[in-house]
């Protein structure tokens, strides 16, 4: 949900990484950590458990600059992506303005895409949301791995909209600006809809 | 239905951060602030210095919808206030409407102090809140009504 402040002129959204367990939605925020001048940055808080699986979620918040005057901020949430974790997915994506789905490019990661993704479309849906209508970006990790599925086969099962699908590699940071590109600008372009 | 964005005029922001102020004299908290359910800060009140409000308000978010999903598990409809009390410091969240009330607090306050003050001002928070969701902001120029497509790409140049 956005939140524009007219006296402190600033803009806030909400996206959401979603997607299968070890895709690596924690890796793109950590990318994007990393790579940030920190003046444009927060903390990168990460609610994991003690062998770092996300327990219920990660937050970053990015400042992206100025328009018109007004500071773009957005608030960069990952969800945890173990099948039993589906109430705190749900809770996550209350609000949320933009989201990213991680699919593992993995051949034995398919069928837990598909599942993850039938589970974000049921909870968008009991959030109130449409995936078909929300700001919304496919990424394709792990491009790097020899055990891959064809981009062509991947997109044909996972993409739902002819939404942007963008190749990754999120711990080299190969795809990552581009993902998070795609989707912010789909978000700021709702906005100028109003 | 998910919620509509929060748009907040200058004046509502004013007069938010002065009922703030005033709570925070009344219950000599350290800083007190107002966040929406998603994580947002509103606006925050007191001895801000070196902590961490977009974080903390995230977290307490993420608390407050943790501990909903628990009361719900329990047939409650929510937990309308939570209290977590430190060895020095203390914070208190109390849910009003689709805002979440947080109160920092050290040893110069108590919790029962922080409780009774939050609660007198929830009902005028939440009154304003009601006022600013049912507004008419046609007069608002969006800031992105008029944006082009390269003003969105030169945020990522």
């Amino acid at each position: 949900m956005t939140f524009i402040n007219y006296a402190s002129r600033e803009i806030n959204c909400k996206i959401v990484y979603y997607g299968p367990g070890l895709c690596g939605k924690t890796t793109n925020l950590q990318y994007i950590f990393d790579s940030t001048a920190p003046q444009a940055r927060g903390k990168l808080i990460s609610l994991a458990t003690e062998t770092d699986r996300t327990l219920f979620f990660d937050f970053m918040p990015l400042e992206l600059g100025t328009v018109r005057g007004f500071k773009t901020r957005f608030h960069l949430y990952t969800v945890p992506g173990q099948v039993f974790y589906d109430a705190s997915r749900k809770l996550i994506l209350k609000g949320v303005d933009g989201v990213v789905f991680v699919a593992d490019s993995q051949e034995e990661r398919m069928d837990a895409n598909i599942e993850s993704l039938y589970n974000l479309e049921e909870n968008l849906q009991s959030q109130g949301y449409d995936l078909m209508k929300i700001p919304y970006v496919l990424q394709l990790n792990k491009r790097d791995l020899s055990n891959i599925v064809a981009v062509e086969d991947l997109a044909s099962e996972l993409q739902r909209k002819g939404e942007p699908v963008v190749e990754a590699v999120a711990s080299t940071g190969q795809g990552v600006f581009d993902t998070l590109k795609a989707v912010a600008k789909q978000v700021l372009t709702e906005l100028r809809k109003g | 239905m998910a919620d509509t964005p929060i748009l907040l005029r200058e004046q509502q922001y004013h007069q938010i951060k002065a009922v703030l102020a005033r709570l925070r004299m009344d219950s000599s908290a350290k800083v007190v602030f107002l966040v929406d359910k998603d994580g947002q800060e509103i606006a925050s009140q007191g001895e801000v210095g070196n902590l961490d409000t977009t974080s903390l308000a995230s977290l307490a978010a993420g608390n407050v919808a943790a501990t909903g999903g628990m009361a719900q598990l329990i047939g409650e409809k929510e937990f309308p206030t939570l209290s977590h009390e430190g060895e020095k410091e203390s914070i208190h969240i109390s849910v009003v409407g689709r805002l979440l009330l947080v109160v920092v607090f050290d040893e110069r306050s108590s919790l029962g102090l922080v409780k009774l003050r939050s609660k007198q001002v929830s009902q005028q928070l939440a009154a304003m809140f009601e006022e600013i969701a049912a507004g008419d902001y046609d007069d608002l120029d969006s800031p992105f009504a008029g944006i082009t497509d390269e003003d969105i790409d030169s945020l990522f140049s």
